[in-house]
C-alpha cells in the first residue's frame, strides 16, 4: 500500500517521534512511502543547525538518517520554512541571507506537493496539529 | 479521480502562523482542483469573528484570505455550532456565509470525505 505521511509539529513535539516510528513501521511491513511532507513547525526538522545535548535523542538526525537510508522523497514546505529561517543554498542565495541551514536529503518545495501526494496515496496520514 | 478532502481548522487567528497556514492548504488544494471542504471548529471558529484588528498587534488580517475562498472554488465552508456556542458567538454575525453543523452532522461529514486533515 502507498502511504503519504505529513508532519505538522516541531522537533520538540512528541508527534515528531510518533510519525517517525509510524513511517519506520510502514516500511517494515512491506508498504511504500510515496512522500513525506513537513509543514508548519515540522520544517525545523530540516535544519542542520540543531544541536542536542549528548545524552538526549536527536530527532532531527534520526529523521535525516531514516530518509537518507531509505532514499525517501522528503518535501519541506518552502513558505513555512522561509518564515522559520530554514533555507537551503538556493533560497539563501535568492533572499540574500548569509547562510543556508538545510539541504539534502530534504527538498524545499510547495504545498502542492502535499496535495498531490494525498491524491496519489492509498493512505494519507498526518501527525501533529 | 480526486479525493474529496475535508480540512478541519482548529486554530485561532491570526496570532499563530497555524491559522494562515491552514488556509494556505485550502487554497493549494483548490488550485489543484481537489474538492475541498472546510470545517472550523474549536478555537478555529474565532477566525470567523467580525471586527478583528490584526494590524493593531502588527499582523496581517486573514479576512481577505477567508473571503477569497469561494473565489478559489472552496464553497463547502462549515462551522461547528457547539464551538460557536462555547465561545458565545452563536448569535453573532460571522465574517463569511458558513453552514452551521452539529455533532451528528460532523460525524456524517467525516464519512463523506475521503481525506481528513486537522490543521
Amino acid at each position: 500500500m502507498k502511504f503519504a505521511i505529513a508532519l505538522l509539529a516541531g522537533p520538540q513535539d512528541p508527534s515528531a517521534r510518533t510519525a517517525l516510528r509510524f513511517a519506520q513501521a510502514v516500511l517494515a511491513s512491506g508498504h511504500q512511502i510515496t512522500r513525506l511532507f513537513f509543514y508548519r513547525d515540522a520544517v525545523h526538522l530540516a535544519s542542520q543547525l540543531v544541536v542536542c545535548p549528548r545524552d538526549e535523542a536527536d530527532i532531527c538526525a534520526e529523521w535525516r538518517d531514516f530518509i537518507q537510508s531509505n532514499g525517501l522523497d522528503a518535501v519541506v514546505c518552502i513558505a513555512a520554512a522561509l518564515r522559520r529561517g530554514v533555507l537551503d543554498e538556493a533560497e539563501a542565495d535568492r533572499w540574500d541571507r548569509p547562510v543556508a541551514n538545510s539541504g539534502m536529503p530534504w527538498e524545499l518545495s510547495g504545498l502542492g506537493q502535499w496535495v498531490d501526494a494525498m491524491q496519489e496515496a492509498d493512505r494519507a496520514v498526518s501527525f501533529g496539529t | 479521480m480526486s479525493m474529496k478532502s475535508l480540512l478541519i481548522i482548529s486554530r485561532q487567528p491570526p496570532s499563530q502562523h497555524a491559522a494562515r497556514e491552514a488556509l494556505d492548504v485550502a487554497l493549494a488544494a483548490a488550485a489543484f482542483d481537489v474538492p475541498v471542504g472546510l470545517l472550523f471548529m474549536d478555537d478555529g471558529v474565532l477566525q470567523l469573528r467580525q471586527g478583528q484588528d490584526a494590524p493593531a498587534i502588527g499582523l496581517k488580517s486573514l479576512a481577505a484570505n477567508l473571503q477569497a475562498l469561494p473565489v478559489f472554488g472552496v464553497e463547502d465552508i462549515m462551522v461547528c455550532d457547539h464551538s460557536l456556542a462555547e465561545r458565545g458567538m452563536r448569535a453573532q454575525p460571522l465574517l463569511l456565509p458558513v453552514r452551521r453543523v452539529d455533532a451528528s452532522e460532523i460525524a456524517v461529514l467525516l464519512e463523506h470525505y475521503q481525506r481528513i486533515i486537522t490543521l
